[in-house]
């Protein structure tokens, strides 16, 4: 064997499946060819091996099938009490699946996979109550027999003669970690069946005495062994992929099954699924829908449902067309899918008729190229026993009600041929016969295309009528003289059959595509509103509308809330909600948001439930389930269909994107604003460094000079060193404050406290605090023309002037005249700090010397990271006013701080005065 | 003055910062004895009995306030206490808890010396009702309730003395808006701190030379204020 490299793909999907499967309950199948072979009792013995090893084994649902030995070995077992249940009249012990739930052992013993759950169950199968078990990491063990499986169901028919009601599908038993065959030869269990050891239902024993022939059992052996032998094929196939010894693929088949109204779709699935897992080839149904499709009686229509939900219950990819040929329709399919093995049902038609109107077989041999096609022999044969002809008008007379709007096309042409009988009279003389035909044949063929089938073909009648009568010799009589004209007869009926049946065709065709392009254009509508809105109430609500018309339901899409909890949407203006979906409803859907499986109408897990939920996912599995779509059709026959069913995935798909790309969105946003704080910290924190470093590096001097040559130094020389430390100490922890206001402002951290400031006392705090800076300045107040009690933060206010009046102090030489003034304005406060310095280089836009980092002047001598000002406006704004600054005209500069009032300052009522 | 030296206890987790107070301390006469935690301050608050306790607020074991609440349960002792700047929150429950003073680090020893001095000098000399207020040029009698200025007699209202009389009671101290609203309006007034502000602005015009930068009756924006007779300065 030649080394090859493992495809990536292939690769993934093992590892992928690997993981699902570490992660799943594991499953045993105890698996046997039919009853009484003893695999429950297998079960049950090396369940009790397992409870000696200590696992933490519980009996879920035995069948003791009254037999004492198997009763023993129940002993000593934890069992989960059965759930009572009614089915009908009688009453019914079922397993229950909650409880279970809740008890979480280890094992847990659940007999009968094949098992239908009475009405009431959470499922309709008992599989699906296991594959529930094992999403929650319970291990279960579980018994079956070869009949029960989906794929072989037909062949056991075959062989048995007696049809298996319950099936479970082969994914199910291919899913199972563990298949352990219980072997019994056939002499060993029909000697057990005498000896009464076989548990068989009293109902059925009469009926199951043919099934227990020695015949029947060999076989179903050898059906049990084969399907265990590829178990162990399918094994190695795994083994080979993740070894990357040799490509399954290699060949790289795709097997395409068509099936059509009159097919044999079951027999065909079945035999598709076997010729597909032979092949290791993924497999597609192709059902063609054809004109003859409307109208066929409804059970017929039904089955075609039946055929594609079994063939998606197998495994295979369902695909519906519609077209006039469906060989055409097939081949065409096929090569875009590229297709090797087309496998199609054997023809219905035979010798001369088949040769006359090619069935769907020749048309696709005639047409696949490169394509092998295959055709099965069905064990059940449909043959329409009557005539294409009496099909099409049995199937007219059963014709869809439109039989009243027809009345007026017959009308009219009775009337037309009444015409061109007048017509071809007057122009009798001037014609010869054959264009008197002709005028008839012109008349049928404008009728066809007008009317349509039936008119046509009254008027080919007529028209023949007419003709004969009027102007074949002899005339006015039916009889003909000249047998050619009963060729003229035969073609005039013919083509006017022909028009009509075509324009009939066409027409359907027309009306189908014309569904069908309806459909399409609301799914792009729907998706283009989508992509236009970009919150989750707006595409909850685009959802809604759109899916409600094209599916006729009432829609309802739930999201959820915290901790994964679904919540009806609270409709302030939207639809309002149907009230079926409230309630007991609320916990359907709840259940669709945490196992992420549809249920409702059409599925298998609570069928019974009047609308279908469909999960909504994410592609990416780690943003978790976006949310449940619930449909409840006014028909519940546009939710069945396995195409409606596709078409309802496909829109749930498109809201699932969309709400995915608003969730997106929204992160984005929220990383984009945390990633711009980021940097601002970033670059405070390289200014910081950067201006930190020239006052440590002056203490740090200073420092060490007194630290070590202290005692040589002189008393005068020691104080200077020891003041500029403490100079530069208060420099830097200048630096500090600012920098931590700024951010501590920046990140919403600082709350502006609102209460009643006395604008005095900020402004004389203030001052006080830059007694020293200022003590060199002029320094007049204002206060009079404002309000004593300010709506504010005082702390902030304080920290605003300090700023104003450190800048003041900064940038104006010693002498200057600081003023403060404070001024009442509309609805606000204007506070002025203007200084009579050199104000700001006539370069420098007011404006700018508020954003971070600015001075106003090149830095130099003067310290400061330049924080100042951007604090003061930042206070400003916190207060919901600004801060602006302006060059006085005589000089210097202004800093206008406007702070909103809100409200009347309170007053304080006056008391009597003393003395 | 005492003879024996004033014994200051240090509560302080930071030992750079126990080191620059003891040597500080020290050097101004002062007996230094250092703990490390809230508890051990405890400790040693009951069995040294200290002149005066220096507690930083940032204590890992204990809240500030609930210390200051422990040692006020059986001694009046001046407390000061060391608080970040950003805390505002918790200078003000200490002080409303009991403590006499603050200072803010980062601190020069000047600010500290004074605030220590201050406290001491209010606890050697608790203040008597009687006592007679120099406030620059003006002079308060609060039990006569008679006061006279530069201009000649000035009218407080009964209010406006029993303010004065609060702030008296703290002198040496910072009066936190809480203390100062309990002690003049009553406790239900505790939540109106524009009353405070009015009044304390009345308080100013009649008493300050320049209203706008006060010299006696000082602001602690945030917290509260503080008096500063002619004496203190």
């Amino acid at each position: 064997m030649e080394e090859r490299r493992a495809d990536p793909d292939a690769l993934l999907a093992a590892v992928q499946a690997e993981e699902h499967r570490a992660r799943r309950g594991k499953l045993k199948i105890f698996f046997g060819a039919t009853a009484g072979v003893g695999k429950t009792y297998a079960m049950l013995e090396a369940a009790r091996a397992k409870k000696a090893e200590g696992v933490d084994v519980v009996v879920g649902y035995v069948e003791p099938h009254g037999r004492a030995e198997t009763e023993r070995l129940l002993e000593g077992l934890e069992a989960i009490p059965l759930l009572m249940l009614r089915d009908g009249q009688a009453l019914v012990r079922e397993f229950d699946l909650d409880r279970a739930l809740a008890r979480k052992p280890q094992l847990l013993l659940v007999d009968e996979l094949a098992h239908t759950n009475a009405l009431g169950s959470r499922h309709a199968k008992r599989w699906q109550d296991i594959e529930e078990l094992r999403d929650a990491a319970i291990d279960v063990w579980t018994t079956v027999n070869v009949q029960h499986l989906e794929s072989l169901a037909d062949v056991v028919a075959g062989i048995t003669t007696v049809r298996m009601q319950e099936t479970v599908p082969d994914t199910v038993f291919e899913s199972a970690d563990e298949v352990e065959l219980i072997d019994l030869p056939p002499d060993d269990l029909l000697q057990r069946l005498r000896e009464g050891k076989v548990y068989v239902p009293e109902k059925v024993r009469v009926a199951l005495e043919n099934f227990f022939r020695k015949g029947n059992l060999i076989a179903l052996r050898e059906l049990a062994l084969r399907k265990t032998a590829e178990r162990v094929d399918a094994a190695m196939d795994r083994y080979r992929v993740t070894e990357g010894i040799g490509a399954p693929w290699a060949a790289g088949e795709r097997v395409l099954i068509g099936i059509g109204p009159k097919s044999d779709g079951e027999s065909l699935v079945r035999a598709g699924k076997r010729l597909a897992a032979a092949l290791h080839a993924p497999w597609i149904v192709v059902y063609v829908e054809t004109p003859d499709l409307i109208r066929l009686p409804d059970a017929q229509r039904n089955r075609r449902i039946a055929w594609l939900r079994l063939a998606e219950a197998l495994g295979a990819e369902t695909v519906t067309l519609g077209g006039h040929s469906a060989g055409a329709e097939l081949v065409g399919y096929a090569q875009t899918r590229n297709v090797t093995r087309v496998l199609l049902g054997e023809p219905s038609r035979r010798g001369i008729a088949r040769w006359v109107r090619p069935s769907t077989v020749d048309h696709v041999l005639a047409r696949a190229r490169g394509i092998d096609v295959t055709v099965i022999k069905t064990t059940e044969s449909m043959r329409i026993a009557r005539s294409p002809l009496l099909a099409r008008s049995a199937a007219y007379l059963a014709a869809p009600p439109s039989a009243k709007r027809r009345w007026p096309g017959y009308a009219w042409t009775a009337a037309a041929v009444a015409l061109t009988t007048a017509l071809a009279w007057i122009t009798d003389p001037a014609l010869n016969e054959t264009n008197t035909a002709m005028l008839f044949l012109t008349a049928i063929v404008l009728l066809a295309w007008r009317f349509g089938r039936g008119p046509a073909a009254l008027a080919s009648v007529l028209s023949v009528l007419a003709y004969n009568f009027f102007f074949v010799e002899p005339r006015f009589t039916l009889n003909v003289a000249d047998g050619q004209y009963l060729i003229t007869f035969g073609v005039l009926m013919m083509v006017g059959l022909l028009v009509g049946h075509l324009m009939a065709s066409v027409r359907l065709q027309a009306r189908v595509a014309g569904h069908r392009e309806r459909r399409t254009a609301l799914l792009y509508a729907m998706t283009r509103e989508l992509a236009a809105t970009r919150e989750t109430t707006g595409i909850a609500r685009a959802a809604v509308r759109h899916i409600g018309e094209v599916f006729d339901a009432q829609v309802v899409v739930l999201l959820p809330g915290k901790r994964g909890r679904l919540a009806c949407p609270r409709a302030a203006d939207g639809p309002p909600e149907p009230s079926s979906l409230r309630g007991a409803d609320l916990s359907v859907a709840q259940w669709v948001q945490d196992h992420g499986q549809p249920a409702g109408l059409g599925t298998d897990t609570l069928p019974a439930a009047a609308a279908r939920y469909l999960p909504l996912a994410a592609s990416d599995a780690t943003l978790g389930r976006l949310g449940v779509l619930a449909v409840l059709p006014v028909n519940p026959r546009r939710v069945l269909l396995p195409e409606a069913a596709h078409l309802l995935e496909t829109f749930a798909a498109q809201l699932a994107l969309a709400l995915e790309r608003a969730d997106l969105a929204e992160r984005a946003q929220s990383a984009a604003v945390a990633a711009e704080s980021e940097a601002v910290r970033n670059s405070l924190l390289a200014a910081v460094s950067h201006d930190m470093r020239t006052p440590l590096a002056v203490i740090g001097g200073a420092a060490s000079s007194l630290a070590e040559d202290g005692a040589q130094l002189d008393a005068q020389t020691r104080r200077e060193l020891a003041q500029t430390i403490v100079d530069e100490s208060t420099q830097m922890t200048q630096l500090v404050s600012n920098v931590l206001d700024m951010t501590r402002l920046e990140s919403g951290r600082s709350v502006v406290r609102p209460e009643w400031v006395p604008l005095e006392e900020v402004v004389g705090s203030a001052l006080r605090r830059l007694q020293r800076p200022l003590a060199g300045h002029r320094v007049t107040t204002h206060l009079d023309d404002a309000p004593a009690l300010i709506l504010g933060d005082p702390v902030l206010l304080e920290q605003l002037l300090f700023n104003l009046l450190e800048n003041a102090a900064k940038y104006t030489p010693a002498g200057s005249h600081v003023s403060i003034t404070a001024r009442r304005g509309v609805d606000e406060v204007e506070l002025l700090v203007a200084d009579d310095g050199p104000g700001f280089a006539p370069d420098i836009e007011p404006e700018s010397l508020f954003e971070k980092f600015q001075r106003g002047r090149v830095e130099g001598a003067i310290g400061g990271v330049g924080l100042g000002l951007a604090i003061c406006r930042s206070i400003a704004r916190a207060h919901g006013g600004d801060i602006r600054a302006e060059r006085l005209p005589a000089g210097g500069a202004l800093f206008v701080t406007n702070l909103p009032q809100t409200a009347e300052a309170p007053t304080v009522p006056r008391e009597a005065s003393d003395e | 003055m005492t003879s024996a030296p004033h014994a200051v206890l240090v509560v302080d987790d930071d030992p750079q910062l126990r080191r620059l107070l003891r040597t500080t301390l020290a050097g101004q006469g002062f007996r230094v004895i250092e703990a490390e935690t809230a508890g051990r301050g405890l400790i040693e608050a009951k069995s040294h009995k200290p002149d005066l306790v220096i507690l930083d607020l940032g204590l890992p074991d204990a809240e500030g306030h609930a210390v200051v609440r422990g040692i006020r349960e059986w001694s009046s002792m001046p407390i000061v206490v060391l608080s970040a700047r950003v805390d505002e929150q918790q200078k003000i429950a200490a002080l409303d808890a009991g403590a006499d003073d603050y200072v803010t680090k980062p601190f020069t020893v000047g600010e500290l010396l004074a605030r220590i001095r201050s406290a001491l000098r209010r606890a050697a000399q608790p203040a008597e009702s009687g006592e007679l207020l120099q406030l620059g040029a003006t002079q308060i009698d609060l039990a006569r309730r008679d006061a006279r200025g530069p201009q000649g007699e000035v009218h407080f209202t009964p209010i406006e003395y029993r303010l004065l009389a609060a702030l008296a009671r703290h002198r040496g101290a910072v009066a936190t808006q809480r203390q100062l609203l309990r002690e003049v309006w009553g406790p239900e007034h505790v939540d109106q701190p524009h009353y405070l502000r009015v009044y304390m602005k009345q308080l100013r015009a009649k008493i300050e030379p320049d209203p706008a930068q006060p010299r006696y009756l000082l602001t602690e924006i945030g917290i509260g204020y503080r008096l500063l007779a002619e004496t203190d300065q």
